[in-house]
């Protein structure tokens, strides 16, 4: 390498050395140039998020202009009447019952299976075990709508809507004609798209509770489930509420296996065994195919407030995800 | 007395030990199902003379019809990720460099904030802004392999991003200091020592995120749109297997039913040898970085 001051062709030989290590200032512009374009894409993925929020802002105006804030709270959607009239709450009702049901069902198998691969399965077991529930988290939406109309639809209809008819009856949860087509079947798929979702996440969290702490349970004489219950559940809580939240905001914006098998009515459900609509079903269904700008720009406002109740799902998820992955937990010392 | 409490400890232990594990057969049931369902539907469809070399059949309802012709789907979803791929792996390692090479401030960590808060956005409302945005700036080409592309790199960016993250924070330091001793500058440093050694890593990121653009179904419905023949232009709407499956599902026509377990099928096929790979990848990298 060449010591600028010494060479002659030099036209600032006397700043050369100012600027610390020989090498820099030949590299000085490359390196300015890459930072430069790093950096700028490093924000295009703040400037993605942004450009989301606005576009969606921008196209709900129509609607927004037309309703204001009744559409927050108008039970009718009807593209159809003179003038049409679009409120979102049936679609808000659709998403948040599909999203709980599939919750209760989902939550139980999940954290079942996190403790059974952490704790009971045999060693040999666990890896081969965790793998074929990671694979469910990689199948398509769409697959899992296809299996759901041919497989888990006649099933449905003709075997655990009718009994649940029979003997949860009395609730009123499930009046209406066993379909197979319906709020509930949409629910049950849904709760299977997002079991792999939390059972990885509480089984990472579960599998980073300290060695100390189960050989403290263990050393007092409890069983494998006490040790289980008393000192890695506790441990493990925000993960799992966590990998719970994000299993929930995959649940609230599922579109094509909800959208097969729902039943696509712009109703408030009535019972689970009625037609719906989630707000994710609802865009599929009508974003392209509407009466006019109206109606399409409501369809957007829609996907507006899907958007922000995701993002509000979602960030509380990530920051208890993160607290205990990255903390290395503290989730005992509450 | 003490020994029957115990006794009766051991039995509620050993019962939930029992029932974790017939949790993880209900969860691994649909899995066996749908591949089952897949092979036993799709098979006859998929491995078929022809059936990745024509065009989908019309409709029909009797038992001689036509159902080979997942042609034109395959050819368009390598098309349309192939180009999403194009835009988001670029701009996702770049950006991952920006957040993790670059001490910039919180700036690096808003960045991948941003990108796992992302990750989490319903993939519909990837599909949704892209049109919203055409049909102001461009309808004639809202549904085109364009719009298409550019609504599943939005999807891709995120998840490219967290995984190089990821993988460039497995590369020990002493890697950067090595190149920063020799006087390397900082950009040849950072792409051709850290990022290839983090490879392997970054490469599956890429996968995983081009296996989950491949069977996306919600961001094509109005952005690429539907069509059943081969390529007619990248300013055209074209075929996709997502799309295949939904269509096909919906119609109730026997052969289309047929077809779209067969492009199933493929999908699977594809998503599992994807998994394999990645897992070999990943697990290389971590036999290469000594256990980081």
């Amino acid at each position: 390498m060449d010591v600028p001051t010494l060479s002659p062709s030099s036209s600032k030989p006397a700043e050369a050395p100012k600027d610390s290590p020989r090498s820099i200032p030949v590299h000085r512009w490359p390196d300015r140039l890459f930072f430069g374009l790093v950096a700028a894409l490093g924000l295009s993925v703040i400037g993605l998020a942004a450009a989301i929020v606005a576009i969606l802002v921008y196209g709900s105006r129509y609607s927004f202009q037309a309703f204001g804030f009744s559409f927050l709270w108008g039970t009718v959607w009807s593209p159809t009447s003179t003038p049409p009239i679009f409120g979102v709450v049936p679609f808000v009702v659709g998403t948040v019952v599909t999203s709980a049901i599939a919750l209760l069902i989902a939550f139980p198998l999940a954290l079942g299976s996190a403790i059974f691969l952490t704790t009971n399965a045999p060693r040999w077991l666990r890896g081969p075990a965790g793998t074929a529930v990671e694979l469910l988290a990689a199948i398509p939406s769409v697959i899992y709508g296809l299996w759901g109309i041919y497989i888990v639809h006649p099933y449905m209809a003709t075997t655990v809507e009718p009994a649940l008819k029979r003997y949860l009856g009395f609730t009123g949860l499930f009046d209406g004609t066993p379909l197979g087509i319906d709020v509930f079947t949409a629910s049950v798929v849904l709760a299977i798209m997002i079991v792999p979702t939390i059972c990885a996440i509480s089984r990472d969290t579960l599998a980073a509770v300290p060695q100390s702490q189960k050989e403290a349970a263990l050393s007092l004489g409890a069983t494998d489930w006490e040790t289980t219950r008393v000192a890695m559940i506790p441990y493990a809580r925000s993960g799992i509420i966590g990998g719970t939240m994000l299993g929930l905001g995959r649940a609230l914006g599922e579109t094509m296996a909800v959208t097969m098998l729902i039943g696509n009515i712009d109703k408030v459900p009535t019972s689970l065994l009625s037609q719906g609509q989630t707000i994710a079903s609802l865009i599929a269904n009508e974003l392209l195919n509407n009466n006019g700008p109206l109606q399409e720009s409501a369809v957007l406002e829609a996907g507006l407030i899907l958007l922000v109740i995701a993002l509000l799902v979602n960030v509380v998820a990530r920051l208890l995800v993160w607290r205990v992955l990255s903390v290395g937990g503290g989730g005992a010392v509450e | 007395m003490t020994f029957d409490r115990y006794a009766r400890r051991k039995l509620l232990s050993h019962s939930i030990a029992v029932l974790t594990g017939l949790c993880v057969l209900a969860v691994l049931y649909p899995l066996a199902s749908i591949v089952y369902e897949a092979f036993l539907q799709g098979g006859g469809v998929l491995f078929q003379a022809g059936s990745l070399t024509s065009v989908q059949p019309p409709p029909c309802s009797t038992l001689s019809c036509k159902t080979v012709g997942i042609g034109p789907a395959v050819q368009g979803t390598l098309i349309v990720v192939g180009l999403a791929a194009g835009i988001s792996v670029p701009v996702g390692v770049l950006a991952a460099i920006f957040a993790s090479e670059y001490r910039a401030r919180g700036l690096g960590r808003a960045i991948s904030f941003t990108a796992d808060v992302l990750t989490g956005v319903p993939s519909i409302l990837m599909g949704a802004f892209i049109y919203g945005y055409f049909v102001l700036y461009d309808p004639q080409i809202a549904l085109s392999f364009y719009t298409g592309a550019l609504a599943l790199s939005a999807l891709m960016i995120p998840i490219v991003v967290r995984t190089t993250e990821e993988a460039l924070r497995v590369v020990p330091n002493s890697v950067r200091e090595a190149a920063m001793a020799l006087g390397i500058s900082k950009w040849k440093a950072t792409l051709r020592i850290v990022l290839v050694a983090s490879l392997p890593g970054v490469a599956t990121g890429v996968l995983l995120a081009v296996m989950r653009a491949a069977g996306e179904a919600a961001p094509l419905l109005f952005t690429l749109g539907y069509s059943t023949l081969w390529l007619q232009g990248l300013d055209h709407p074209g075929a996709n297997l997502p799309l295949l499956i939904f269509l096909g599902a919906l119609s109730g026509y026997p052969n289309l039913v047929k077809l779209a377990w067969g492009a199933t099928l493929f999908l699977l096929i594809l998503i599992l040898i994807v998994n394999v790979i990645s897992r070999f990848a990943i697990h290389r990298m971590r036999v290469r970085m000594g256990g980081a």
